[in-house]
């Protein structure tokens, strides 16, 4: 196999492991989030506006790791800098 | 029709006008068509403003935005609302703006660029300490860095940064993946799926922009307000979340 394939092979791989891994940690995350504050918002409902407010900012929070998990995997993907370094050396 | 294509992540690399060393690529130009917009919609609405019983329909939605953002500024900043409040609106507005505009055929969002992204997280990186020296004075702003103790110093700079890159990919992330899942979608199931998924990216960039002047207003809250905390504990109040 040559080192073509290699790159590609692996950078693919990684992308899908990366994604699919990094997705696991923030949707536990989010779901006891959400968990929370729906339980809060049912005992309190006149707190509703600062609960809301607070679990989207969480929520943000959480969610950027999986973000940056999805910018990682679309960089190997779309914008791997190995790949054009490989190519530039299989063609010249 | 789709003028980044599937194998280019940032608009930044669509060059649609070349002269010399000045080139025009697809963020450039629509981050200015958002600010001419925003501008020239401003100055054409508030040219003619009435405080009488009848008022021009954009006259009431404009009232509607400013006092809704201004409210949701004040329930953070608490005191001081003024200060803090242009410069969350109009973060607000223009990431509100390049992201609801999608859904029409040929525009790209500038904020589904790096650039334009990271540019608005350092300008944010920037105004925390601003306001809050101007708010408390350099030397309790600069004490701030060394609480509890001297050892959290680096932390707290550590913090800083990593908030603002994290402000900066959050934003980016959000906006390049819908618009590339959008363009897999239309590859993959033409016709019907991807115009339910455009409707969902108009929340994803309502809520986006949402967080990140929150965001920003957390962050500058956290800087100005550590003051009056530590003086008297509020009793039992709905304070700010501290991140």
């Amino acid at each position: 196999m040559d080192s073509v394939s290699i790159v590609a092979m692996a950078s693919i791989i990684t992308a899908g492991i990366c994604m699919g891994i990094g997705a696991i940690g923030p949707a536990l995350g989010q779901g006891r989030a959400v968990q929370g504050a729906l339980s809060s918002i049912a005992q309190q409902p006149d707190e509703r506006n600062s609960l809301t407010r607070t679990l989207f900012v969480g929520l943000a929070m959480i969610e950027s790791i999986a973000i940056y998990c999805f910018v990682i995997a679309m960089i190997l993907v779309f914008a791997n800098p190995f790949w054009a370094y490989v190519i530039k050396k299989a063609g010249g | 029709m789709e003028i980044v294509a599937i194998d280019q992540i940032s608009p930044d690399q669509v060059i649609l006008f070349a002269w010399g060393f000045v080139t025009i690529n697809a963020t450039i130009a629509y981050t200015w068509l958002i600010m001419g917009l925003l501008v020239i919609g401003s100055i054409v609405i508030t040219g003619n403003l009435s405080s009488e019983r009848t008022m021009s329909r954009w006259q009431n939605l404009l009232e509607v935005i400013v006092g809704t953002i201004r409210s949701e500024v004040g329930d953070i900043a608490k005191e001081g609302v003024d200060t803090y409040f242009p410069f969350i609106a109009t973060l607000f507005l223009f990431i509100l703006f390049s992201n609801l505009f999608t859904f029409i055929p040929g525009y790209v969002a500038p904020t589904s660029s790096l650039t334009t992204t990271s540019a608005l997280a350092v300008v944010v990186f920037f105004a925390v300490p601003i306001y809050g020296i101007s708010k408390n004075g350099i030397l309790h702003y600069l004490k701030e860095y060394i609480q509890p103790t001297f050892i959290f110093f680096p932390f707290h700079v550590m913090g800083e940064f990593s908030r603002t890159l994290a402000l900066a990919v959050r934003l980016f992330g959000n906006i390049m993946s819908h618009e590339k899942v959008i363009a897999i979608l239309l590859a993959v199931t033409p016709l019907f799926f991807p115009v339910v998924m455009q409707a969902l990216g108009l929340l994803i960039g309502l809520i986006q922009a949402y967080i990140f002047a929150i965001l920003a207003m957390v962050y500058i809250a956290s800087a100005t307000q550590t003051h009056e905390e530590t003086e008297h504990k509020p009793k039992k109040e709905t304070e700010p979340v501290k991140i």
